[in-house]
């Protein structure tokens, strides 16, 4: 279960680290380096998708992804200074309890 | 909403799935002494991943002639879908937390996309002055 969890926390940081290159290179400058290596985290993302799916069920994999907008959102607060509004706060929250769900 | 938007919109939720499905059945079918790159190679591996292209290049597509408001929300029942397809075609046992989780994480990628997209405006670029120059000139 560990390493499931390990997996799924490869998954979520590196998409968290490709979308927030991508959002700050295409929207405060230095796309030309922030976005091709935004695309080598997709990348790693994807490689760690694919070990996961290796070793966990398909039906824990994909929705434990999720935690990605959890993470994303708070970034997106936190490192983009991006307004977020109560729905946006309130999907987070449903989505980490979906996520936490998933551990039972 | 037009026929073709909800064409495209079913097909790219099928094939998400479809690709994440069979991405799964190769990844669990590879030999256990196959490495981490090797068991890519398993056919039923580069099948789910040449759907998942596929899902990109539609989901592509269902962007050009949908609005994002309407593809996000409504493409987060995936998370529910590939729940559904664990349980009926893999045999995974799904329990009902698990099936709550997946309908929360529907919830809440729905709500979350659901939100204006608009934002703070877009700073000044980071360049150093001399990148500015060049790039104005």
């Amino acid at each position: 279960m560990t390493a499931q969890w390990l997996l799924v926390a490869a998954v979520v940081a590196c998409t968290a680290c490709a979308d927030l290159l991508q959002s700050h290179g295409m929207r405060r400058g230095g796309a030309r380096w922030k976005v091709p290596l935004s695309i080598l985290f997709l990348a790693a993302s994807f490689f760690s998708f694919t070990q996961l799916l290796r070793i966990a069920d398909l039906s824990f994999a994909v929705p434990a992804t999720a935690a990605s907008i959890v993470v994303e959102t708070l970034l997106a607060r936190l490192v983009l200074r991006e307004p977020v509004g109560w729905k946006r706060w309130g999907g987070a929250v449903l989505a980490a309890a979906g996520v936490a769900l998933l551990a039972f | 909403m037009n026929a073709k938007a909800l064409w495209h919109t079913a097909g790219v939720v099928l094939l998400n799935a479809a690709g994440n499905f069979a991405l799964s059945v190769g990844m669990k079918r590879a030999a256990a002494a196959a490495g981490p790159i090797m068991a890519l190679l398993e056919p039923a591996a580069m099948g789910g991943i040449m759907l998942l292209i596929a899902w990109m290049l539609l989901r592509l597509r269902l962007l050009q002639i949908a609005d994002l408001s309407f593809v996000l929300p409504i493409t987060a029942v995936g998370y529910i879908l590939n729940a559904a397809m664990g349980a009926a075609f893999l045999g995974e046992h799904v329990s009902l937390t698990r099936w709550a989780g997946a309908v929360l994480i529907t919830g809440g990628a729905a709500l979350t996309s659901l939100t204006p997209a608009e934002g703070a405006p877009a700073q000044q670029s980071e360049l150093p002055a001399k990148g500015r120059q060049g790039e104005a000139a």
